[in-house]
């Protein structure tokens, strides 16, 4: 594979394959902050 | 005897001897470790690395110099930690312990900035691969984008370990690396003021909504662990080890190993990791084109990175309707947490009113995951592409 090749390959699948894989983990953590939501620690005042 | 007296004051002088004959190199790696150490107490320049670097770049380049040789003390400790990538992995623990990842959390959509603040890597790795430089410096100089010392140390040294490349080139990355991290507030600015308008820089972003529960705070490290790892397993080591850091801190069961990764052991490595990269300073391997050529580079991988960010936050200017300030974009980068700082102060100085640091300190610590996250889908490329 002669440089100019690999290049852009690394250019194209690197950043892509890193958006990709950081796009999916903001999906995740989405999830994970929807499924595990904040709970009251004090009760209610009367 | 006299012949005798002389010889032995002969070989007391076998140095000042050799500095004249041969020493030029050494010289100016002296001048340069001296100015290294300027740069470290005057400037606060990374002290925490660059005086260690400093030292030992001083200490290897003094003539006759066995420090670096078989069994000498640079030597040792380069063999222990740097040879094996343990002491950039333990620092990445201590990393992981001091990052507070909850400004991510409560808007995971920053993580994007950390993806755009990466572009530098592999525009950069274009660029060396045009200069000449082989596919393994190539990537290892372009590691420099990812604005992470012991990224850089992790991905050139396990090269050089292979004879891919030449040792003393990861003392260059690594002084480049630490070097342009510390020069973020110089570099970062002006490409900021240049690439946004006055209007995209006033705009006032409203604080980040509501807080995260331990729980998503604990089970954050276990599936970026798991995922990221799962797709490209030859980083495994390093986003697992600055994971485990953060999981052993927002666990809250085990705060003595969380202080001790965070001070103790991040201190340790932090000490032999510089003096055993400043012993790969030798003049005589140090002083070359291509040692110029990776600082050239470096700079422009940091800039790149920083016009990645700025451009995808104009984008998200715009696709938002005006709420999303631009310079946010600015901290995906891996300097954590002085990008993040930075845009603090730059959005404050377009607009008094504006508190961008929560907003900016989710890009930064995606920035971290970014740069992590690149190194290891490059290694992994690397591999499936037969290059390693």
């Amino acid at each position: 594979m002669n440089n100019l090749t690999f290049g852009i390959t690394m250019l194209v699948v690197g950043m892509g394959g890193t958006l990709a894989t950081l796009f999916l983990l903001t999906l995740i953590i989405g999830a994970l902050v929807a499924f595990f939501p904040v709970r009251p620690t004090g009760k209610e005042d009367k | 005897m006299a012949d005798s007296i002389l010889s032995a004051l002969g070989a007391l002088f076998e140095g000042v001897r050799f500095l004249f004959a041969h020493g030029g190199p050494n010289v100016i790696m002296i001048a340069v470790a001296c100015v290294m150490l300027w740069l470290a107490i005057s400037k606060g320049v990374e002290p925490l690395l660059l005086l260690p670097i400093a030292f030992g770049c001083l200490l290897v380049n003094l003539p006759l110099s066995e420090v670096m040789g078989a069994g000498g003390i640079l030597r040792t400790l380069y063999d222990f930690g740097i040879a094996n990538e343990l002491y950039p992995l333990l620092i990445f623990v201590g990393i992981g312990s001091m990052t507070d990842f909850s400004p991510l959390l409560s808007n995971p959509r920053l993580l994007l900035f950390g993806a755009a603040g990466q572009l530098g890597i592999f525009i950069t790795l274009l660029l060396a691969l045009a200069l000449g430089f082989s596919k393994e410096e190539a990537v290892s100089v372009a590691a420099i984008g990812a604005c992470d010392g012991p990224t850089v140390i992790f991905v050139s040294n396990m090269f050089a370990g292979m004879n891919k490349i030449p040792t003393a080139m990861v003392g260059a990355l690594a002084v480049a690396a630490y070097s342009y991290m510390a020069l973020v507030p110089v570099i970062q600015p002006p490409i900021m003021r240049l690439l946004t308008t006055r209007k995209e820089r006033e705009v006032k972003m409203p604080s980040p909504k509501g807080k995260v529960s331990r729980a998503a705070l604990i089970a954050f490290p276990v599936v970026v662990t798991a995922i990221t790892g799962i797709i490209a397993p030859q980083g495994l080591p390093l986003m697992g080890m600055i994971m485990l850091g953060n999981f052993m801190k927002v666990s809250g069961v085990v705060p003595r190993l969380a202080n001790a990764s965070e001070n103790e052991i991040a201190n340790i490595a932090t000490l032999f990791l510089g003096l055993a990269i400043g012993g790969t300073m030798s003049g005589s391997q140090f002083l070359t084109r291509e040692t110029l050529m990776v600082f050239g580079l470096g700079l422009v991988a940091i800039t790149i990175d920083t016009v990645g960010g700025i451009l995808l936050g104009k984008i998200w200017y715009l696709l938002s309707g005006g709420k999303v300030n631009p310079l946010v974009g600015a901290a995906g980068i891996s300097a954590y947490p002085m990008a993040a700082r930075l845009v603090q102060h730059e959005g404050q100085r377009w607009n008094k009113h504006n508190y961008l640091l929560m907003h900016a300190m989710g890009a930064n610590t995606g920035g971290q995951i970014g740069s992590v996250m690149a190194a290891a889908i490059m290694l992994s490329l690397l591999k499936g592409l037969g290059v390693i």
